[in-house]
């Protein structure tokens, strides 16, 4: 399935929701795509992987380079991730002590401190 | 013993095309349902990184992938970069993922090996034969039917 990307506000969080396959062909859209969030101002970023059925190395790579451009602006950074198989590759990967992953979009928008889920 | 092979220029959009015939190979080798997610990501892992290899130093040539199935299910993706850029198989520690100094591409690369070694039990990752490049070859159980 192809990629897809769409955009909703929040309270004050951008919500990127993001569906299909996110591989080395289809990163580069969603680096664009985030890039040009954090350069239209957005400062709380929330990336919603509830559609994503395929998530490779690229594209986590493309996720924690949105993460240090929002850390540079004193911005924050959260995924929002509950399907057992994306997990997987974050546990694996380590990255799952680098981003804060929340089990839903409430828990992430509601998180204050964007310290991560507390579970 | 059947055996399928495709060859692709090093472009990332063949890469999914890679992946999808991998696990339809995968598939009807009779390598468990639960597995296939594993092998698809693995296989894509593989190809990617072939396909970086291959657009870093410049190479129009094509990479192979060839599936077998005899008493276990086995994966060769063949890349024909330069030895000495196949080094790197280290996992990245949690610290050094998120460090400002690690490059997009260093990152990626360190993530992908982590998830092939995760995700593939015997994996081996050794020089062709035959002039410069390396084979990542990975095999996973089939169920006899």
């Amino acid at each position: 399935m192809e990629l897809s990307l769409a955009t909703r506000t929040v309270a004050e969080h951008t919500v990127l929701e993001v569906g299909g396959e996110v591989d080395v062909y289809t990163a580069p859209r969603l680096r664009e795509r985030l890039v040009e969030l954090v350069d239209s101002g957005a400062r709380s970023v929330v990336v919603d992987l509830g559609g994503v059925d395929f998530l490779d190395s690229t594209g986590l790579g493309v996720l924690v380079g949105a993460m240090k451009r929002l850390r540079v602006v004193n911005g924050r950074f959260g995924l929002v991730c509950s399907k057992e198989p994306l997990l997987k590759i974050f546990r694996i990967t380590a990255l799952d002590q680098v981003f804060p992953i929340y089990p839903t979009i409430e828990a992430a928008t509601d998180d204050g401190d964007g310290s991560g889920p507390t579970s | 013993m059947a055996t399928v092979r495709l060859s692709f220029s090093p472009a990332p959009v063949h890469v999914r095309t890679a992946r999808l015939v991998g696990v339809a190979v995968a598939r009807r080798a009779g390598v468990a349902e639960e597995l296939l997610d594993e092998v698809r990501l693995a296989i894509g892992e593989a190809c990617t990184r072939a396909v970086a290899l291959h657009n870093q130093y410049g190479l129009p040539d094509l990479i192979t992938v060839e599936m077998s199935d005899s008493d276990s299910y086995a994966v060769r993706v063949i890349d024909h970069a330069p030895i000495e850029a196949s080094v790197g198989l280290a996992k990245l520690p949690p610290d050094e993922l998120a460090d400002e100094a690690l490059t997009d591409e260093a990152l990626t690369t360190g993530v992908g090996f982590a998830l092939l070694r995760g995700f593939v039990d015997d994996l081996q990752v050794r020089p062709v034969e035959d002039g410069p490049g390396t084979e990542v070859r990975m095999v996973w159980p089939v169920q006899r039917r």
